[in-house]
């Protein structure tokens, strides 16, 4: 076992789940999709080993259905948005039967208008984030964009944390699974307060000496 | 009016006696307006290239496009072949149709470096632009960028070499506290968004690195299957300052990207520019 194996261990332990990132990132579609009052909102994350688009989080049209689907990532609007880094806004989608056709694959039903950005994060782009029929209006405003990236920036943390997460979560299922004894532990060991705390420390010091060869 | 771009040679100095050969017979009016700049002009005789998602061939909005070719192969053997599927997203055409309605009798070609996914997209990103460039197109409109930063430099390069062989870049900004390219570079014109409504509305930035605003917002644009859709972003703002250059060019050939500039600047409408 490397120190940098148990280094992984104990940092996947005391840091957040893959379970807490989602939970983060379907936040950040569901406040996306309430601030613009939209019918729906999505997060894509890039699969670059299979240079696919995945739905990681949905909120509102399509929630029950669209999470773990996939698309070719360099085809259609948010195929687009990634390789381009360009934000772009559509409305009237549905005057174009085709590429209404199109998107209803990709979102699961034929949306009005949408909202794309790219997830930036340093100098990958992670996936695209999706707002898909907010109430028309007269015109659009370069406030609403900025506003969206904003939230993109937000969705592109959580975005990379989740990605880190996996990482770890790789690193420990490989052949020494054992040593997620260790991440449990660290986990444990981070809740614990006061008294119990100090206990804790203490045997675990312990049982370092007992195992390990120190005096 | 200036000298055409096969006369160009190399010059690293400048002798005694030989400043009349490169005499350029410009005539400025004592005041460069809107008028002066692109009255009358259709854009005919420049050569526009929408680097992009491909193009509708056909479309009404875009009418004749003189050549499409696609960036396709793997990133060590990439190759630049004739485009047989046309515009994979929408966006394209739609930039070409922007330009078409400021530069009605402008050359537009195509070629598309999108549509391969996103991984190789950086290679083939430069390898249709060296393509562009080196086939001496008067203006390429570049609605992307990408935040790699390996490609930073190979893309500066390229940037440098089309403003020296007089081939203006017009390329989108970011609206995000990003990192991108190739819009940061001084060599190429980079485009933001206003929210006017007017196609010739374009505003000089006075402090960089985004340099012009065009109109990129609520724009009725050409779509997939001959329609148009009602699109926002920089990526047709670009568009915009890129058919305002064909049609400046279309009058007015000889200029270089660093005359062209100015030319711009002198006519935004915040600094000379009527509306």
């Amino acid at each position: 076992m490397t120190d940098e194996r148990l280094r992984a261990a104990v940092a996947s332990g005391v840091a957040g789940s893959e379970s807490d990132y989602r939970a983060l990132l379907q936040s950040v579609v569901e406040v996306a999709r309430a601030i613009f009052a939209a019918r729906a909102s999505s997060v894509l994350l890039l699969d670059e080993a299979r240079d696919e688009l995945v739905f990681e989080a949905v909120a509102g049209e399509g929630s029950d259905s669209l999470v773990g689907q996939r698309m070719p990532s360099g085809t259609g609007i948010a195929g687009w948005v990634l390789v381009t880094r360009q934000s772009i806004v559509v409305e009237d989608v549905e005057r174009d039967t085709r590429f209404a056709r199109d998107l209803a694959s990709s979102t699961g039903y034929v949306p009005k208008g949408l909202m794309a950005v790219p997830l930036l994060h340093e100098e990958q782009a992670l996936g695209v984030l999706e707002v898909l029929d907010r109430p028309q209006r007269a015109g659009f405003s370069l406030a609403e964009m900025d506003l969206l990236g904003l939230f993109a920036n937000q969705a592109a943390i959580a975005l990379d944390l989740l990605q880190r997460a996996r990482r770890a979560e790789r690193v420990l299922v490989g052949e020494e699974a054992d040593i997620e004894i260790v991440a449990r532990l660290a986990a444990t060991l981070d809740r614990l307060e006061g008294e119990r705390r100090a206990a804790g420390v203490q045997l675990l010091v312990h049982l370092e000496h007992l195992l390990g060869d120190r005096p | 009016m200036g000298t055409g771009a096969d006369e160009l040679m190399p010059a690293w100095s400048l002798r005694a006696g030989a400043a009349d050969q490169i005499a350029l017979p410009y005539e400025w009016p004592e005041r460069v307006t809107r008028e002066w700049a692109w009255g009358g002009s259709t854009g005919a005789g420049v050569r526009v290239c929408i680097l992009d998602s491909g193009v509708e061939s056909g479309h009404a909005l875009v009418g004749p496009v003189e050549e499409a070719v696609a960036v396709t192969g793997s990133a060590d053997a990439l190759e630049v072949v004739e485009d047989a599927e046309g515009d994979l997203c929408g966006h394209g055409t739609a930039c070409a149709g922007i330009v078409r309605a400021l530069a009605p009798d402008c050359s537009i070609s195509s070629v598309r470096v999108l549509g391969a996914g996103y991984t190789g997209s950086g290679p083939v990103l430069l390898a249709g632009l060296r393509w562009a460039i080196e086939r001496g197109f008067d203006v390429i409109n570049m609605s992307l960028s990408t935040t790699k930063s390996q490609l930073a430099s190979v893309l500066h390069e390229l940037a440098d070499s089309a403003y020296f062989r007089r081939t203006v870049v017009v390329a989108s900004a970011h609206n995000m506290p990003v990192e991108s390219y190739p819009w940061r570079f001084a060599s190429v014109i980079s485009v933001g968004s206003h929210e006017e409504p007017d196609a010739r509305t374009f505003f000089y930035n006075p402090s960089p690195p985004v340099e012009f605003f065009a109109r990129g917002v609520d724009v009725e644009v050409a779509w997939l299957g001959g329609g148009s859709m009602r699109c926002t972003g920089n990526s047709f703002a670009t568009p915009h300052l890129s058919g305002i250059c064909a049609a400046i060019l279309g009058k007015h050939r000889g200029l270089t990207p660093f005359a062209l500039k100015n030319v711009l600047y002198l006519t935004a409408t915040n600094v000379g520019g009527e509306t």
